[in-house]
């Protein structure tokens, strides 16, 4: 039993936090958001520089071969600046792919330019009827020779304008809705038959929905089994889902801090509004809520290792269902405690307010993972 | 980071799990899964096997009959002891006025109270809330006058839970009305059987007899009993309120009620099936035992930050642990309430020994509901906890 941090990722914490701290208050985010596809050029080679995209590959595969912990530490980071750069869609999501499904070919294909930090890529899985069911696909991939042909529409494609390759889920045969069947496929962006339309998301980052009209693929597009990828998938947002528990939890403990300073120095009545105490327990239950999160995005990092794999997705879900209740209670209660300036665009605030209420209803939202912990017979 | 025990942990862990299982008495066990109350033999009984163990204090030093665990084998070893379940140990004796005597009292008090805290020869209570003085803890009026080599003490106490079968009451008692509020207090430990000591039971909405008014008139209690410094009394009280971070979570307690809660839906049927099967009630379940793990981890986090670096400095996530393991507990009694609904309603008159047996335990359903009210009021209100919060932790 430990919670404490080693000496290496002290330091790793210690640089990814100096970096942002010295290149990512809010005015920058703003210009970095303002760039083409949603973020900076410049700043993602700069955490190529510092290693931070090469953390989880294998060191063969010219990575650091880090582990959930350092995704962790890097994700919470991400989540206190508020980093538009698409360190989810590529380093997490794809590298996830990559790491536990793709053959030696593919890994050498496409790991180094994540590494680098020349390319990024994008997860293209949200239907117009899946919701948050990952097994409910019903884009097309049909065998032609050895190949694919792709059919069909994907929404909210998170760096879905700028990515240099998308991942996409297709159903290789079966029903909507069978566990079988489904695929992963590697798709360059700019494949004959893929059209993108890009628009801001709510909370400043950037997005796209995809249609997808007789793409041609080879057969080495195809990431693991064709025909049962569901499981790969899974993992793979699990981890996903862990990174955001984590980026949220970072936004969080920000939100407190910006918000109890806030309350500090806000003057009404001749002394400062944090003096009253209606405000103060607010603020005490923020603090709360976020140590209760903080705890779970833990248990989800440290899910990772355990064996069973049914106690590893119930360990998730019940973290997500944690970061959804602990995002909603702190993102509300920073605007509330701000009053008036809450509301306004000007103030960082209101951004982490967004970027929590986002992180809510990506990859499952509160009651979505509280129907699955329920489903599983609980976690004690 | 890590959350597996190691290897010796776990065979610890096994050990102990073993010794409860086999050596607390099964009548005992049985009145606590049914939310009976133990009496105070049942008690006595069971501190008396820990005694004998060695087990019965394990957080002491290990001159006075500590065991010398880690904090994480201390931890283990409450977590199973809620979790058996097994009566708690008195708390007034070895987690309250022990630590208060073997860290501010002499060697005569050391020698003389300790022995007999370990084996419950002597039960404790705790003087330190009065009628007026409840969060406002440091307004407390009840006064001593030193007269030669006796203290004349007069006032009242209250909500001095099973006061009724204490031998002994610790108390703050006001030396000094002159002084600043908190600098004119000081810490006495007084013999219950002393004339002028009155005992009134304050029954509770639950119908039981677990809390007392106690009423001081010209009661003599000798100097040596006073612990430390005279107008000290402030600084070990603190000291005694801080001591009890981690046990509060009753996080082992909740998750056994969580078990028997699902055991309940499982078994609690209507016409369209089972109650577990209900997805309302099943959420709703699922909702508490997220929440309850978060609070497993959050304790976690406390216990090996201070195993780590010494419990000098508590990690700020510890006063998390008053406010959330009180709310969990009370949610489960509701669960549990609503789970047996009309059944709750039959009332099993309380004897006056406190005992209530002669319904069916889902009798003690309802009784358990409006007595855990209790659990976000005592030890410092969760209004308090957030006070302090706010205060140490967030600097407002």
């Amino acid at each position: 039993m430990d919670f404490d941090l080693s000496e290496e990722q002290r330091l790793l914490k210690e640089s990814v936090e100096g970096l942002l701290k010295s290149s990512y208050d809010f005015d920058q985010r703003k210009k970095y958001s303002a760039e083409n596809g949603g973020w900076s050029k410049a700043m993602w080679g700069k955490f190529a520089e510092q290693g931070l995209l090469g953390l989880p590959f294998a060191e063969a595969d010219g990575g650091f071969g880090a582990g959930a912990v350092e995704t962790m530490i890097v994700m919470e980071a991400l989540g206190h600046a508020l980093v538009v750069e698409p360190y989810l869609p590529t380093v997490v999501i794809a590298g996830g792919f990559l790491r536990h499904g793709a053959s030696d070919a593919q890994k050498a294909a496409h790991v180094p330019g994540i590494i680098d930090g020349s390319k990024t890529f994008a997860f293209a899985q949200l239907e117009k009827n899946s919701r948050y069911d990952l097994g409910n696909v019903s884009t097309a991939a049909k065998a032609k020779g050895d190949g694919w042909i792709i059919d069909g529409e994907k929404f909210v494609v998170l760096n879905g304008e700028v990515a240099d390759t998308l991942i996409v889920t297709a159903r290789t045969k079966g029903g909507q809705t069978d566990r079988d069947g489904i695929g992963v496929f590697l798709v360059p962006r700019d494949a004959k038959g893929v059209t993108v339309k890009g628009y801001p998301t709510q909370d400043g980052l950037r997005a796209a929905d995809i249609t997808f009209t007789g793409v041609e693929v080879g057969a080495d597009a195809a990431i693991g089994d064709p025909a049962n990828g569901l499981p790969l998938i899974e993992r793979v947002v699990d981890e996903a889902r862990t990174a955001l528990c984590a980026e949220a939890v970072g936004a969080m403990d920000e939100s407190l801090k910006v918000t109890v300073e806030y309350i500090k120095t806000r003057k009404q009545f001749g002394v400062p509004i944090g003096s009253f105490q209606s405000l103060q327990h607010r603020a005490a239950d923020m603090f709360v809520f976020t140590e209760q999160a903080r705890s779970m995005a833990m248990l989800a990092t440290m899910a990772s290792d355990f064996d069973d794999a049914r106690e590893r997705a119930s360990s998730v879900a019940a973290a997500k269902v944690q970061i959804g209740k602990s995002g909603r209670f702190v993102g509300q209660q920073s605007i509330q405690l701000h009053g008036g300036i809450g509301m306004t665009m000007e103030a960082a605030i209101g951004h982490y307010f967004k970027r929590l209420a986002v992180i809510e209803t990506t990859f499952g939202d509160t009651d979505y993972h509280l129907r699955r912990v329920g489903d599983a017979g609980g976690l004690i | 980071m890590d959350l597996s025990l190691t290897k010796e942990e776990l065979a610890f862990r096994d050990e102990v799990r073993a010794f409860f299982r086999d050596n607390l008495p099964p009548a005992t066990r049985k009145k606590l899964e049914e939310n009976r109350h133990t009496s105070k033999e049942d008690m006595v009984e069971w501190s008396r096997i820990l005694n004998k163990k060695g087990w019965a204090v394990p957080h002491w030093p290990v001159e006075w009959g500590g065991t010398g665990w880690d904090t994480v084998k201390q931890y283990i070893f409450l977590e199973e002891l809620q979790a058996t379940p097994a009566p708690p140990m008195l708390p007034f004796g070895v987690n309250m006025v022990a630590p208060v005597i073997y860290t501010f009292g002499n060697e005569e008090q050391k020698k003389h109270y300790l022995p007999r805290i370990a084996n419950l020869d002597d039960w404790w209570c705790q003087g330190f809330s009065e009628p007026g003085s409840g969060s406002d803890l440091a307004s407390l009026k009840t006064k001593a006058e030193r007269k030669g080599d006796k203290y004349i003490v007069n006032g009242q106490k209250t909500w001095t839970t099973l006061g009724q079968y204490a031998d002994w009451i610790f108390c703050l008692v006001r030396t000094d009305p002159a002084a600043k509020k908190q600098e004119g207090i000081s810490f006495l430990l007084i013999d219950m059987k002393t004339k002028g000591i009155t005992i009134r039971p304050i029954v509770t909405i639950d119908g039981g007899r677990e809390v007392n008014e106690v009423f001081f008139d010209d009661v003599e209690v000798p100097v040596e009993n006073l612990v430390g410094q005279e107008n000290k009394g402030w600084d070990y009280a603190k000291f005694l309120l801080g001591n009890e971070r981690t046990n509060i979570a009753r996080v082992g307690m909740s998750k056994e009620r969580l078990r028997r809660l699902k055991l309940l839906a499982a078994e609690t049927r209507d016409g369209a099936g089972s109650l577990i099967d209900d997805p309302g009630f099943r959420e709703r379940i699922a909702s508490v035992e997220v929440e309850l793990k978060a609070l497993e981890l959050t304790q976690m986090r406390v216990v090996a930050n201070e195993g780590k670096h010494g419990k000098g400095k508590p990690d700020p996530a510890s006063s998390v642990l008053k406010i959330k393991g009180s709310e969990i507990q009370q949610t489960l009694t509701e669960l549990m309430l609503d789970a047996v609904g009309p059944f709750a309603v039959p009332y099993d008159l309380h004897g006056d020994d406190n005992s209530n047996e002669t319904m069916d335990w889902t009798a003690q359903i309802a009784p358990t509901y409006f007595n855990y009210r209790k659990v976000s009021i005592y030890g410092g209100s969760n209004e308090i906890q957030r006070n302090i919060i706010a205060k140490a932790v967030l600097g407002l």
